[in-house]
């Protein structure tokens, strides 16, 4: 399993459209990506369920990566966090 | 005539009939069914359509009000394939097995209520997405189209609550202003209202018999009138009529240079009192500040405010303006503007006393504080500095001493500064009559219209009993204008006006064939002046 944390930059925190692309994105691996909040987890791939995270500007996630691609998917995510969020 | 109060969206006034928008809401019923893959198939089928047409309002919404506001539709659209979403769907329809309209209403209910239920406000207006993507999944299956009716006439739309879908689907032209019951000001349809320059009001108590009625949005004060009276429509028109020729203005002269027909170019400022204030500036498309009210720094606060935050706020106003002038008037209270920790004497005549620059010249800690975080804002912009009430060639002199001490300080210490223009305001008769001395020492003029007639013609200005014979256009005025203009050309500098006769559109033609090289008005003003100046030709 490969993870990483990130604060979230964006104003608003995680809105519904990168909340929407990070979901495709995500759909492009094999490996089960999540996204961890406020102590509460959500797959990646679930767009209602990440927004209903109800993640800030300011607010550490983790996001974790585990299957055969993890190492892609990991840096994939990454640097989609980094220019989206 | 009725009036209610609500929450204004966007500042502007809509004057119409209301035409009360009802949706064609679906009356979804529990039906039970036989084949639930079936089921599942003509909900698909229905998902398909919803987002078909989904991606049809994007590209209708990315013409309309532009790509960051079009997302929306593109958003509705994953959230309709989100799979939680699509699972519960499926689930109920199996576990059930009833129809997929009932099994989208509820699931539809079921997210919105998660969405309404979190804290933050953004997160919360989601929930009335998600009620609008399932309503449209519903429609579908029921073969209506979801499209807002057709209005025949420009109509004021009155509604419990709008989709974006069905915002962006009324016909602009006779979309007026809306005025709903539900919605927040973080709902997109409150963000396209504001997109599309459309007055509007949420949280109003709507009632369905204003069908037909007439109406007043008037966005400013967020109230509606329902059926106004005849004297209140008046004004109101008068109103709005004034706000569409200020937009017609802008259109048609933002971004043109401020020249004469003959190619006398003008500077054309604009006075600001607080740093808000930059920001409509540049909407009106002014080339620079010509006066900068230094003392609301000082009349907000409970004491001295320190020369930090003197400088980070001259750097702000510099550096928004991005090069352009910013002349900025040392500290002018007294008289009518009084501020309590400079514990100053009660005086029998304050107009004529102990103010401006006669209080920085003996308190010259203030003074210099002042001038210091001046100067370290100059090295971030163009900043002038001028200053008021000035009566005597020593005064000035004093003043530029006082200014080759602060540079030299500044220097010793390391410390940048830019060029700055040195510049006195003539706002006494005695500076009029010696602005010929004046001029061979300062960068430029800039004329207090108000402060001089006040000195000029003897007339208190607080006293209204003397409005009648207040005439602001007294030849004794003009005259002075005249000579401060001359004087300060035959030196070569500059001279402006920065008192309210800048703004005075009659005298626009009488100042510009007098030579007047600049012009600072209120914000508001720039444009009209402009448009004037445009079509003025010096001559000689």
């Amino acid at each position: 399993m490969k993870e990483f944390s990130y604060i979230i930059k964006d104003e608003i925190g995680i809105h519904a459209r990168p909340a929407g692309l990070l979901a495709k994105e995500a759909k492009a691996f094999a490996s089960k990506i999540t996204i961890e909040a406020n102590g509460k987890s959500a797959d990646v791939t679930r767009l209602m369920a990440v927004m209903g995270l109800g993640v800030k500007t300011g607010a550490e996630v983790v996001i974790k990566a585990e299957g055969d691609d993890e190492d892609v998917a990991i840096a994939k995510m990454q640097e989609f966090m980094s220019a989206n969020l | 005539m009725e009036q209610y109060e609500g929450k204004s969206i966007y500042n502007g006034i809509a004057i119409g009939k209301i035409w009360f928008y009802e949706k064609s809401e679906q009356q979804v019923k529990r039906v039970k069914i036989d084949n639930a893959d079936e089921e599942i198939k003509r909900y698909e089928k229905a998902k398909e359509i919803a987002i078909a047409q989904l991606n049809q309002l994007y590209d209708k919404a990315v013409t309309d009000v532009g790509e960051a506001n079009a997302m929306i539709f593109e958003v509705h659209a994953m959230m309709l394939e989100d799979a939680d979403y699509n699972d519960s769907v499926y689930n109920i329809i199996q576990t059930e097995n009833v129809n997929a309209e009932y099994a989208v209403a509820t699931t539809g209910d079921n997210f919105s209520v998660m969405f309404a239920e979190m804290e933050d406000e953004y997160f919360k207006a989601r929930s009335a997405d998600v009620k609008d993507i399932s309503e449209r999944v519903i429609a579908a299956l029921a073969g209506v189209d979801t499209d807002a009716g057709d209005m025949d006439e420009p109509v004021i739309v009155v509604a419990e609550d709008l989709a974006p879908s069905e915002t962006v689907q009324m016909d602009k032209t006779k979309l007026l202003g809306f005025v709903t019951r539900l919605g927040s000001s973080n709902s997109h349809t409150a963000i396209l209202a504001r997109t599309m320059n459309i007055p509007a009001l949420i949280g109003v108590d709507i009632d369905s018999s204003w069908n037909n009625k007439m109406a007043i949005i008037d966005g400013r004060k967020g109230l509606l009138y329902v059926e106004p009276d005849e004297v209140t429509l008046a004004a109101y028109k008068a109103e709005q009529k004034k706000d569409e020729e200020a937009r017609e203005l802008l259109k048609n002269l933002k971004g043109l240079p401020d020249e004469t027909l003959d190619g006398k170019h003008i500077k054309l400022y604009a006075n600001i009192g607080s740093v808000a204030d930059v920001a409509n500036v540049l909407a009106n498309d002014a080339a620079g500040i010509g006066l900068f009210r230094s003392e609301f720094l000082y009349l907000e606060k409970t004491d001295y405010p320190t020369e930090e935050e003197q400088f980070a706020i001259y750097k702000t106003v510099a550096q928004n303006m991005a090069g352009r002038k910013v002349v900025i008037r040392t500290l002018d209270i007294g008289a009518d503007k009084q501020v309590d920790y400079f514990n100053m004497d009660k005086e029998e005549n304050p107009a004529m006393g102990y103010r401006a620059i006669r209080i920085c010249l003996d308190r010259i800690d203030i003074f210099k504080t002042q001038l210091r975080a001046l100067y370290r804002a100059s090295a971030f912009g163009n900043i002038a500095i001028m200053f008021p009430m000035i009566i005597s060639l020593s005064e000035v002199k004093r003043i530029k001493e006082i200014c080759e001490d602060i540079k030299a300080e500044l220097k010793e210490n390391g410390i940048e500064y830019g060029e700055v223009e040195l510049g006195v305001m003539i706002e006494t008769p005695a500076a009029v009559m010696i602005s010929d001395e004046l001029a061979k020492e300062v960068d430029f003029f800039s004329i207090g219209t108000n402060d001089l007639t006040q000195y000029t013609l003897a007339i208190d200005r607080q006293n209204s009993k003397l409005d009648s014979i207040y005439d602001s256009h007294h030849p004794a005025v003009l005259k002075m204008i005249k000579m401060v203009a001359d004087n300060g050309h035959a030196e070569g500098i500059w001279v402006g006006i920065c008192g309210e006769l800048a703004s005075d559109t009659t005298l626009t033609e009488t100042f510009i064939k007098m030579g007047i090289d600049e012009l600072s008005v209120s914000p508001g003003y720039v444009l009209p002046i402009r448009k004037i100046i445009r079509q003025t030709r010096r001559g000689k």
